[in-house]
């Protein structure tokens, strides 16, 4: 493999960071909503909010961005496949991100919402100083794990012709005919995007513990 | 000030609950509770476990809901709208049997979370105000530290002066020292024994029959959800006129 196809699969890898960040960031968004309907207390809301999670959660990553990609083709809304993707890992990540941080939200102590609520706090003061920094840190581990799950999950892009990392690893190895080498490459650089994460949220749960060791 | 000022002055009524129930779906948990508090006095509630005591205090800053009967806290009507909910626990401060204090925030940020967002202080105002209660009860040493690493006597203490930092016009401690080991019992209550020397009006569930013979104007005694009685405490532990009090009086004294 020459310098020419090296650099071909960095411009894969470019887009295929530039996936995640947009995933991540707008899923992240999304997910928060996503969570703060699940526990809003309107029980119509928590149920639509439900539906939405088991929509996502029940079907392949593959599918939805098919039915994002074709389907609005279809109903005449015109996407490239950029804006196509990034929608549906968005939607796709706001609903596992919604699900784990519910289940954050809920795992912190009752008496937590007693004492904001005595304190006479209102809701986005609740939440925002008390309830969310607390869920942050107990969903950490799931969060994390989501997130590198989901820089993997940027190679289905590859799918509907964008060419992210893993399709221009394919491109590629049409070309050279040594599909051994070149996915060895393509595997180092996902690893090389991943690991880092995984160290980082490990570096963060120790600095979390460190400030509420007893 | 003279000691006349700060006796408790039932003409001037702080909590008024007449006729107040309250139902766990088919549990009725409270029946028709008539109690008034007045401006600085002392009640200590007391009675079995299951008697509706914590519901009763949970009630008078509304983390229970009540489906019949009034409350009315230094002059506002409970209700169930938002708005009065929020000015009713802008004046009553609460202290839990689990401190419950924020643990991602240090001593001092506990205290000055809620003056910040609800009383809108600025955080200068806010620090001082915190500094100056975590004084009183004597832990300012530990202001930067973070709830994990102080004993369970000095984050009772913390969650006492976080209360006080909004400066409410009623507290009301809900078994504050069942939580806590034997040897650390003394300087919550010693706390609380200051609180009281200087005029606030307190609500305490606790079974700490001492405190409230030193401390109590008046010792309210519940059973199954309801007050079966009340007096000061000198004739209540004298004098009880229940069964069930005479009953109850036994047994948690017999232990001392």
């Amino acid at each position: 493999m020459g310098r020419e196809e090296f650099v071909f699969l960095l411009m894969g890898l470019k887009w295929t960071v530039a996936l995640s960040a947009v995933a991540f960031v707008c899923g992240s968004i999304a997910g928060l909503v996503v969570a703060l309907a699940r526990t809003c207390g309107i029980a119509a809301v928590e149920r639509i909010m439900a539906a939405y999670i088991a929509v996502f959660q029940g079907t392949p990553l593959l599918m939805q961005l098919f039915v994002v990609y074709y389907g609005l083709a279809l109903v005449g809304i015109k996407m490239d496949a950029w804006a196509a993707v990034s929608l549906g890992l968005t939607l796709h990540a706001s609903a596992y991100l919604g699900e784990i941080w519910r289940g954050a939200i809920e795992a912190v102590p009752k008496g937590q919402t007693e004492a904001a609520k005595a304190l006479s706090l209102g809701y986005v003061s609740r939440m925002k100083d008390v309830l969310l920094p607390q869920a942050l840190r107990i969903s950490l581990p799931a969060t994390i794990g989501f997130l590198v799950q989901l820089i993997k999950g940027t190679s289905l892009a590859s799918i509907v012709g964008f060419t992210e990392l893993t399709r221009a690893g394919n491109i590629i190895s049409n070309q050279i005919f040594q599909p051994l080498t070149v996915f060895s490459v393509v595997g180092a650089l996902y690893f090389l995007m991943c690991c880092p994460l995984t160290i980082y949220g490990a570096h963060l749960e120790r600095r979390f513990a460190a400030t509420s060791r007893s | 000030m003279t000691q006349a000022a700060i006796r408790p002055d039932a003409s001037e009524p702080m909590i008024t609950m007449s006729g107040v129930g309250k139902w766990f779906g088919a549990f009725q948990a409270l029946h028709n509770i008539d109690m008034t508090v007045g401006k600085g006095e002392k009640i200590v509630l007391c009675g079995p476990s299951g008697s509706g005591k914590s519901t009763l205090i949970r009630c008078i800053n509304h983390l229970e809901s009540y489906q019949q009967g009034e409350i009315h806290v230094g002059g506002i009507l409970l209700g169930h709208a938002s708005k009065t909910i929020d000015a009713v626990r802008r004046e009553v401060g609460m202290v839990f049997q689990q401190f419950n204090l924020f643990p991602h925030l240090s001593v001092l940020q506990n205290c000055m979370l809620a003056p910040m967002r609800s009383l809108g202080l600025s955080k200068a105002e806010a620090e001082e105000c915190a500094r100056l209660l975590l004084d009183r009860v004597k832990i300012s040493e530990q202001a930067e530290k973070y709830p994990a690493q102080l004993s369970g006597g000095q984050q009772q203490r913390v969650a006492i002066a976080r209360a006080l930092c909004m400066r409410p016009k009623v507290m009301l401690f809900d078994e504050p020292t069942s939580a806590l080991d034997p040897e650390m019992v003394k300087e919550v209550l010693d706390t609380m024994i200051a609180l009281a020397e200087e005029g606030m009006t307190m609500i305490c569930v606790t079974h700490e029959m001492g405190f409230a013979r030193q401390v109590a104007d008046r010792v309210v005694f519940m059973a199954s959800g309801a007050i079966v009685e009340e007096a000061p405490p000198a004739e209540f532990f004298s004098n009880p006129r229940h069964e069930r009090t005479r009953k109850f009086l036994g047994e948690i004294l017999g232990r001392h």
